[in-house]
């Protein structure tokens, strides 16, 4: 594929993430940041959001699965993944997270299992498709191009 | 914006800032608004540990403070530098919860109050109380 074809492809599929609800306006914020200077930016802060969640994601798994659920405790972490999501943009995850802050303030414990799932299955698709989209830029970088805007 | 700081001004003329805020990637995201903006900064993760960094005599043109934090939060925070007769201009930066809570939060003595996530935009609103 040449150069004009790729970046044709990575302006479609960011489009897409966008319109699919994958990302929104905070992630152009975080595009904004990125200059020169620190031309890695994004990939640094979304990098920190996978370990971050993936660290909170098995925090809340052990947490729910205790025979005493300590739902303050749980809904600390999903506190921290709502956080963290919101200020990257990944609007799904964020948006699950909300639903099971509630199930937690109710200590519904089946609430906060089938958000757990959920917030997990979010958080996949949306790693997959960042990465992709990495991916992609990276293939326009190495062919010598620029990541169009 | 102009690049306050860039073109490598007296170091006692760079606006200084401090991020208060238990979650890293906000951490990160916070300092690099700040650093475009010219402002050096420096972060802790929790109330006491802005408490702690006034204690240890440092001083900041800025604090941004979140509300939600373990150990201290932000409310009793900015109560807690008020009353050490901390001046700085203390935004807090937090999600959108409670009325009664924003309002707890801005009656410990915040100056400015934002909501999450921090923006460039928001970031200079915040920057030109400050100056102006």
């Amino acid at each position: 594929m040449d150069l004009v074809q790729l970046q044709r492809q990575l302006v479609e599929y960011r489009t897409s993430l966008y319109h699919e609800g994958f990302l929104d306006e905070q992630f152009t914020q975080l595009q904004e940041l990125q200059d020169e200077n620190n031309p890695d930016f994004v990939v640094e802060v979304v990098s920190l959001f996978f370990e971050d969640s993936e660290r909170l994601l098995n925090e809340l798994t052990k947490a729910l699965e205790q025979q005493s659920i300590d739902f303050k405790r749980v809904d600390a972490h999903v506190h921290q993944l709502k956080g963290s999501s919101s200020s990257i943009g990944a609007q799904r995850v964020q948006k699950v997270c909300i639903a099971f802050r509630n199930y937690c303030e109710e200590q519904n414990v089946e609430g906060c299992l089938k958000c757990l799932q959920q917030v997990r299955h979010e958080y996949s698709l949306v790693k997959t498709k960042l990465e992709s989209m990495f991916q992609l830029e990276q293939q326009i970088l190495s062919a010598g191009g620029s990541i169009p805007m | 914006m102009a690049a306050q700081g860039r073109h490598g001004g007296q170091e006692s003329n760079k606006m200084t800032a401090l991020v208060v805020d238990d979650n890293t990637v906000n951490r990160m995201i916070h300092h690099r608004l700040l650093d475009n903006l010219g402002i050096e900064n420096v972060a802790v993760v929790n109330g006491k540990e802005a408490v702690d960094i006034h204690c240890s005599g440092k001083t900041f043109d800025l604090i941004l403070m979140d509300m939600d934090m373990p150990v201290m939060n932000g409310i009793e925070a900015t109560r807690q530098l008020r009353e050490m007769g901390i001046r700085s201009m203390i935004a807090g930066v937090s999600t959108r919860s409670m009325e009664r809570e924003i309002r707890e939060f801005i009656e410990a003595g915040l100056d400015d109050y934002q909501e999450k996530p921090l923006t460039m935009s928001k970031l200079i609103s915040i920057v030109h109380k400050i100056n102006g």
